[in-house]
């Protein structure tokens, strides 16, 4: 028997852990917030917390690839002339022409083409490319206005007005210098290079009596034609509901904050706004109070990533999904074929997330002309158009095993949840329980 | 000259009638009477046609005006012309916040006073204030020129971009990022040109021009304080 005495193991400090440290040790030597782009990349309770029950005695399912089960959604017809018909419940999220690339945007609209859905323009304005290539264009109306016009208002098959997003409820947009090339700056109206900050707030207007009236004025330029949409970060998403509502939405774009952005601070996309799972139940108890859900329809968005997530959005009360951050995974964003690059940058594939320095190995991320061109848009597109699909047979195939002949027809009765947490957000049971916390024992 | 009755034919008939009115089209003079404060009135307007509201205006008259001339005569609600991209619209009397905002184009004359937020984003609009502004007026204001014959309240140009503002009068304070910048000849004879096409009898020697520092263009730790 040695006779040392044992020593414990070294114990990290689970308060102080190890990206913890490195982060004060960041700050210290830089003076300077961090700043990145995707969403918060903390462990929120999820999708993944949620199952279906299926179909059994008391249900019964419907036949795979024998049975309907319909995906398509019609999006604004509360008061516009012309809503969108999609062909599926996925939609593709605003991002900007100036964080992403004019071949990363392009490849998005050829992928919603082939999958039968929409895509949206984001902080910058409309390309002629992006409108080309798009059958069905949201165009985003921010606080910036950068390239805002209303020939392109007119060109838009629907109308996003962005209060907040989910990486950044209350918070304005950044695009820095280093990505201001001197097409994204004319858009801009900006000199090149430097850095551009968009305002947290519309310009000229504040509050849902104001909203009301710049909604009235949208329609009147549109001459009533186009969706108007309303995007809100997830913070207060039962009041912000009603409030979009009450000013004269169509529909409501609701972003959790698991929603990726360009560039914000990292305090701010990990600190500010609730998780997508907990947003969706109070919108939708909003737009049920009001006797408007399913006539105001609710896109949800924020960590959507694959069928069984659209199937649970859908059950909880979405109408359609937006998926941004899992769009540009599917064209290549993050693939482990650059992780050589991807360590020259200082992280790994999967981790890159430096989105606002345009050095993005995989082309998508960056107004580099050689790095921008190592996507091809066709190809691109094909690929997201397949995950498109795919997606929807995943949620086609759940929606069958619950006996659900289209995908709007899931329900809450339809899920239970692993944890407390979940069930809580989600009011669902817990698993083996009839308890959803907060409604009581 | 063509009249069209708010009070009778209401907002979408005036607004459908002037907007599909064609670029060629002879029918040029148009007056709204009643608007009764009523928003977005003769919005989103393309043709190069003139038209009067007699009376006051509520929020975003003339927004997004293209080639159309506007006159209210009366005051404006907020955002009159916001986003304009080119023609030119006049408000007889005071026009209320955010006039002018994120307008690319065009000439905004107000006549009267101006109230905050005058000119905020502005990308290349020409504003001329026969009065004075209030605070945040010029904030975050891109391209343009923004003339004010009075006074300007607090914050002046905060986080201006390359907009040049002219004020004859006194200045509050200024915004975070604006100073006093020299007044060339060339600026001078911009500044004689903006007032004359704007009718407003001043003289140019009595304005002083303010613009951006820069020094926030390109983020610096050692410049969060100035916010």
């Amino acid at each position: 028997m040695d006779d040392k005495i044992p020593q414990a193991a070294p114990r990290p400090s689970a308060t102080f852990d190890e990206y913890t440290n490195s982060e004060i040790r960041r700050a210290a030597s830089t003076g300077i917030y961090d700043i990145r782009g995707s969403g918060a990349k903390r462990k929120l309770p999820h999708f993944d917390d949620l199952l279906f029950l299926g179909a059994s005695i008391s249900r019964y399912p419907l036949e795979g690839y024998r049975e309907r089960c319909g995906t398509e959604v019609t999006l604004g017809d509360r008061f516009a002339k012309k809503p969108l018909e999609l062909k599926i419940p996925i939609t593709i999220a605003g991002m900007s022409f100036g964080s992403l690339s004019g071949q990363a945007k392009e490849a998005l609209g050829r992928g919603a083409n082939l999958a039968g859905t929409s895509t949206t323009t984001g902080d910058g304005g409309m390309t002629p490319e992006e409108r080309g290539h798009s059958k069905l264009l949201v165009y985003q109306y921010l606080p910036s206005r950068y390239g805002m016009n209303p020939d392109d208002l007119r060109k838009a098959d629907a109308i996003e007005v962005v209060v907040g997003q989910g990486a950044k409820p209350g918070g304005g947009g950044m695009l820095l210098g280093q990505k201001i090339n001197d097409r994204v700056a004319a858009m801009r109206s900006l000199p090149k290079g430097i850095d551009q900050r968009s305002a947290c707030r519309h310009p000229d207007w504040t509050g849902p009596d104001d909203l009301e009236i710049k909604i009235l004025e949208l329609r009147e330029i549109t001459n009533w034609e186009k969706p108007i949409f309303v995007k809100i970060g997830g913070s207060r998403p039962y009041y912000d509901t009603a409030l979009a509502v009450k000013s004269g939405a169509d529909v409501i774009v609701l972003d959790g904050m698991q929603g990726g952005t360009a560039a914000t601070q990292n305090v701010f996309i990990e600190h500010v706004g609730q998780p997508t799972l907990a947003c969706i139940r109070p919108a939708v108890k909003a737009l049920q109070e009001l006797d408007m859900h399913r006539k105001v329809q609710i896109i949800v968005s924020g960590g959507i990533r694959n069928g069984a997530d659209v199937a649970k959005a859908m059950a909880l009360g979405a109408d359609a999904v937006s998926i941004g951050s899992a769009a540009l995974i599917a064209m290549g964003d993050n693939d482990p074929f650059y992780e050589e690059e991807y360590r020259k940058l200082g992280t790994t594939a999967g981790s890159y997330d430096a989105w606002h320095l345009g050095k993005d190995p995989a082309g998508i991320t960056t107004q580099d002309p050689e790095l921008a061109s190592r996507l091809d848009p066709e190809k691109a597109g094909r690929r997201l158009a397949n995950y498109l699909k795919v997606m929807t047979l995943e949620a086609q195939t759940i929606a069958r095993a619950c006996g659900k002949n289209h995908v709007h027809n899931l329900e809450p009765e339809d899920l239970v949840a692993l944890t407390v947490e979940s069930a809580a957000m989600a009011q669902v049971p817990l698993a083996g329980t009839s308890w959803v916390p907060g409604q009581g024992y | 000259m063509n009249s069209l009755d708010f009070s009778t034919l209401g907002l979408r008939a005036i607004n459908q009638k002037l907007q599909s009115l064609d670029p060629g089209t002879n029918e040029r003079e148009w007056t709204i009477t009643n608007p009764m404060g009523q928003h977005a009135i003769a919005c989103g307007l393309t043709a190069p046609i003139s038209v009067t509201v007699d009376g006051h205006a509520g929020f975003y008259c003339a927004g997004m005006n293209q080639n159309a001339e506007v006159t209210i005569n009366g005051h404006a609600g907020v955002g009159v012309a916001e986003n304009m991209m080119s023609g030119i619209v006049r408000i007889k009397g005071n026009a209320s916040q955010a006039a002018g905002a994120t307008a690319h184009g065009g000439l905004l004359i107000i006549e009267g006073d101006a109230s905050s937020r005058c000119g905020i984003s502005m990308k290349g609009i020409d504003i001329v204030v026969g009065g004075s502004v209030g605070h945040m007026s010029g904030f975050m204001a891109q391209l343009g020129h923004m003339v004010i014959c009075g006074d300007a309240g607090e914050a002046l140009g905060d986080s201006i971009y390359e907009a040049k503002l002219f004020v004859a009068g006194s200045v509050e304070s200024l915004g975070a990022d604006c100073i006093e910048k020299e007044m060339t000849a060339e600026h001078e004879k911009t500044l004689a040109d903006l007032l004359e096409k704007a009718q407003i009898n001043k003289d140019a020697k009595l304005f002083r021009r303010y613009g951006s520092a820069r020094t926030l263009y390109n983020f610096d730790i050692d410049q969060a304080d100035a916010y």
